[in-house]
């Protein structure tokens, strides 16, 4: 097989569509367009009856005991903005304190940052030099207070995997509601909302091979019975808790997605993994100064997250533009700051600078990945060859005692 | 973001990467930035006799914004004196390589490395024509300290 450039290699941003996503999906564009709230009409029956069909597929993967708690969002800034204020706003008479932790996703973090503005008190949890939250501290920071503890299933940069059961087991038994962020996890590591104990989960298609512009949060229905303020007024779909028209292409290939995933997704896993370590054991064996950010044991199958020494990730990214990857440097952000979940592992802001995000998936191949092991040692020597740092570094110099002049 | 046909010129065939001897009295060496900043540019230029620089190399750890900005300082640097050199402004970067808003503190960057990189120089002649001043009287008897300044040009 011939390889194609470019190649994807970030899959954590996003996913392609799976072709046998594509094809359940597109007789609801045209044939198939109800409306699903149509309660009156064939047209409106037919959509109602994919939605349904797709949604007890979601909650299967999910381990949810029925379909009926899964309410679909537009995907998982959206759920995780409609559980957390949900939450907050439902319990507010019960309690105005929720735990998460430092290196949540955005849509967790900014949320929490608004409901602090308006009174409840947030308490982010550090996490070790491995990414991981110690449950011990969760279970010392709820309080007669707290409502809702509010921790990812794996990260989005460094892929670390949460002990998310462990959490769940302290949180049912101080009888605290548990809401993951698990769109990162779903489908690739265990998970599973009974035996984890999970009361809300957010979930996205485009990261499972499904459409983007989709996705669910779960809502348990007993034991314990999760209440939620709706976030949007209207026509009180999804059980009043998301109005709005259901988008019913797209829920139906979540649902094809979810079902690929149950089905394959254990495999999958494994060989995703194997292609990883594939890449992972040729960087560091033809490169020195290659550190790996996060949990090895811990952590999602297709993620790999290096740091370069002396080299800046986005130069390195530059010098090999037909691999598609990520980087935690400044310079790939608009905030000029470098990574907050690199940060937050007490890695340095010059290794957080020399990262590069892989993110490997259900396309990539063996030749694709021994291509971009070629590709990122020639083009990491190269640039060590113009990097005065690497000069510095071979002569003996500690970078660390350097006076540097921060602009 | 999109990069430019020539920031990708620069970073794809950098131009006089690599080290002149730090030491050399004719060398000025300019390291500026930071690593936790994620840019750090070592520039070093090489005066001739006459007064002009007969050679400029660089090595940049950053991205290629950063990397391209150096490079081609060095290119313009080549042949022209101190004050041609020092006349060097950022802007001039920002236009050939058609930088965006979030890249010009990497033009700044190279104008800091220029700049740093002729104080350097100059620091040393003078150092130099001092301790030619101090070691003059010594070895030649008594001279007036402008001219030993004077003889050493």
């Amino acid at each position: 097989m011939t390889l194609q450039l470019p190649i994807f290699m970030d899959y954590h941003s996003t996913t392609p569509v799976d072709p046998r996503v594509v094809e359940e999906m597109l007789p609801h564009f045209t044939k198939s367009f109800g409306n699903a709230a149509s309660r009156n009409h064939a047209f409106g029956w037919a959509a109602e009856e994919a939605v349904e069909h797709a949604r007890e597929r979601v909650g299967q993967l999910l381990g949810a005991a029925s379909a009926k708690e899964i309410v679909f969002t537009s995907g998982a800034t959206e759920s995780n903005n409609l559980a957390i204020k949900g939450v907050a706003d439902f319990y507010r008479d019960k309690g105005d304190h929720v735990v998460t932790q430092v290196t949540e996703h955005k849509a967790v973090l900014d949320t929490c940052k608004r409901l602090e503005k308006e009174g409840l008190r947030v308490t982010y949890l550090d996490v070790g030099k491995d990414g991981r939250v110690d449950p011990a501290d969760v279970a010392k920071a709820i309080g007669d207070k707290t409502i809702l503890v509010s921790i990812m299933l794996a990260n989005n940069e460094i892929g670390t995997v949460q002990p998310l059961r462990e959490i769940g087991e302290i949180t049912r038994a101080r009888g605290v509601l548990l809401h993951s962020d698990a769109v990162q996890g779903v489908g690739k590591v265990p998970f599973d909302v009974q035996s984890m104990n999970v009361d809300l989960a957010s979930v996205t298609a485009h990261k499972m091979y499904g459409p983007k512009g989709v996705g669910a949060l779960y809502v348990r229905r007993s034991k314990p019975r999760v209440r939620l303020v709706a976030q949007m007024d209207g026509g009180g779909h999804e059980r009043g808790m998301r109005s709005g028209t259901l988008n019913v292409p797209a829920i139906v290939g979540f649902g094809k997605a979810c079902d690929i995933m149950r089905l394959e997704g254990r495999e999958e896993s494994a060989r995703i993994l194997a292609l990883r370590e594939r890449l992972r054991t040729r960087l560091v064996g033809e490169l020195d100064e290659v550190h790996l950010n996060g949990s090895f044991e811990h952590r999602l199958p297709g993620n790999l997250n290096l740091s370069f020494a002396f080299v800046e990730g986005e130069g390195l990214m530059m010098a090999i533009k037909d691999v598609a990857v990520s980087s935690g440097s400044a310079c790939t952000s608009s905030s000029l700051e470098p990574s907050y979940v690199l940060r937050a592992l007490g890695v340095g802001d010059e290794l957080a600078h020399s990262s590069i995000r892989f993110g490997l998936g259900r396309f990539n191949t063996p030749e694709e990945v021994d291509y971009v092991a070629d590709l990122v040692a020639t083009k990491v020597r190269k640039l060590r060859e113009l990097s005065p740092l690497y000069e510095m570094h071979q002569e003996g110099i500690d970078l660390e005692k350097v006076q540097w002049v921060a602009h | 973001m999109s990069y430019s046909t020539k920031v990708i010129e620069h970073t794809e065939n950098p131009r006089n990467v690599g080290t002149l001897d730090k030491n050399d009295p004719n060398v000025g060496t300019g390291l500026v930035g930071a690593p936790a900043c994620g840019d750090v540019m070592r520039l070093q230029i090489k005066v001739g006799d006459g007064g002009l620089i007969e050679d400029a190399r660089f090595k940049t750890f950053g991205c290629g914004s950063a990397i391209a900005s150096s490079s081609l300082a060095t290119e313009w640097l080549k042949g022209k004196t101190i004050d041609q050199a020092e006349a060097i402004r950022n802007v001039d970067i920002v236009t050939e390589l058609d930088l965006p808003p979030v890249k010009i503190h990497c033009s700044v960057l190279a104008e800091d490395a220029i700049k740093s990189a002729i104080a350097d120089f100059r620091a040393k002649q003078a150092a130099r024509r001092d301790s030619v001043a101090a070691v003059a009287p010594a070895s030649e008897g008594p001279v007036p300290h402008g001219a030993a300044r004077e003889a050493q040009g």
